[in-house]
């Protein structure tokens, strides 16, 4: 038996969900993506804007973004804890995969904004 | 404070040529490459969503762009580790809720996760890609 020290209360049970959660709103919209693909005309831009511009797809589209940088965000940082042993450079790695992930996360809302 | 308990030396085998590599644990260490290869191109994913939505001028020279064979490879590199991505991580949601946990099943859905992802790709790729 190995005597753990545990620190703080359950976050990664929290993250453990998330991370499935997350998943499963990812793979359900790729499933409708690869529907409304299948079903998309020879259009070009105008077929292509069609996929995105209605309501029900601008919600699912910005449900998939959320919860792909939530997501991302316990990927990477669980990468970064397996590799990343110094504990200086896990917490900048980890602070750069923040920062970009929130970032990345306004550009996305605004090209659904404009559509 | 936490490694202090674990003093044992414990075996170590780093002879890379003798540890096998079964489909189960390539599916398993390409979906970690996936996801941290997707998560470093997203500014480039992100971009090409962008101008592909635009406006038709945009969207022109989005294709343009991908209208050059290396930029088509790379695409349909990415295009196969999500998808990869997407099948094997529908295949750890199963074993989650321990459905096929068994060697034989566990084998075959690799086997699954592989077939489906590479069909997805090309059926995807040769949509938007061509
Ligand atoms: C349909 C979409 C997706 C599904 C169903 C999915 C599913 C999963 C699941 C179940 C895990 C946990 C695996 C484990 O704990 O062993 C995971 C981990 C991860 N995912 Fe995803 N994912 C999706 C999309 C993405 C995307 C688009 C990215 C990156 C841009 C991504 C990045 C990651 C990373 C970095 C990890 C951590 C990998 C590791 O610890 O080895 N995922 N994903």
């Amino acid at each position: 038996m190995i005597n753990r020290i545990v620190v703080g209360a359950g976050y990664g049970l929290k993250d453990w969900i998330v991370q499935r959660a997350t998943a499963l709103i990812m793979a359900v919209y790729t499933l409708i993506l690869l529907v409304a693909l299948g079903a998309m005309g020879p259009g070009g831009y105008e077929a292509w804007r069609a996929i995105f511009a209605n309501g029900f797809m601008q919600f699912m589209t910005f449900l998939f973004f959320v919860s792909l940088f939530w997501h991302v965000w316990i990927g990477v940082r669980d990468i970064w804890m397996d590799y990343a042993k110094p504990d200086g450079l896990r917490l900048v790695l980890m602070i750069a995969t923040a920062a970009a992930l929130v970032g990345y996360a306004g550009w996305a809302a605004k090209i659904l904004w404009r559509l | 404070m936490a490694e202090i308990a674990i003093k044992k030396k414990r075996p170590k085998n780093l002879d890379i040529p003798t540890i096998r590599m079964p489909l189960p644990s390539v599916l398993s260490i390409l979906h970690r490459i996936s996801g941290a290869v997707l998560f470093l191109l997203l500014p480039c994913l992100l971009w090409l969503f962008q101008q592909s939505l635009a406006s038709p001028e945009a969207y022109a020279a989005a294709k343009a762009v991908t209208s050059n064979v290396l930029v088509k490879i790379v695409l349909l590199g990415l295009l196969w580790l999500y998808m990869h991505h997407f099948c094997a991580g529908i295949r750890y949601l199963l074993l989650d809720l321990h459905k096929g946990v068994d060697l034989q099943p566990a084998r075959f859905s690799s086997k699954v996760v592989f077939a489906v992802s590479i069909a997805l790709t090309l059926i995807v790729g040769a949509k938007v890609l061509l």
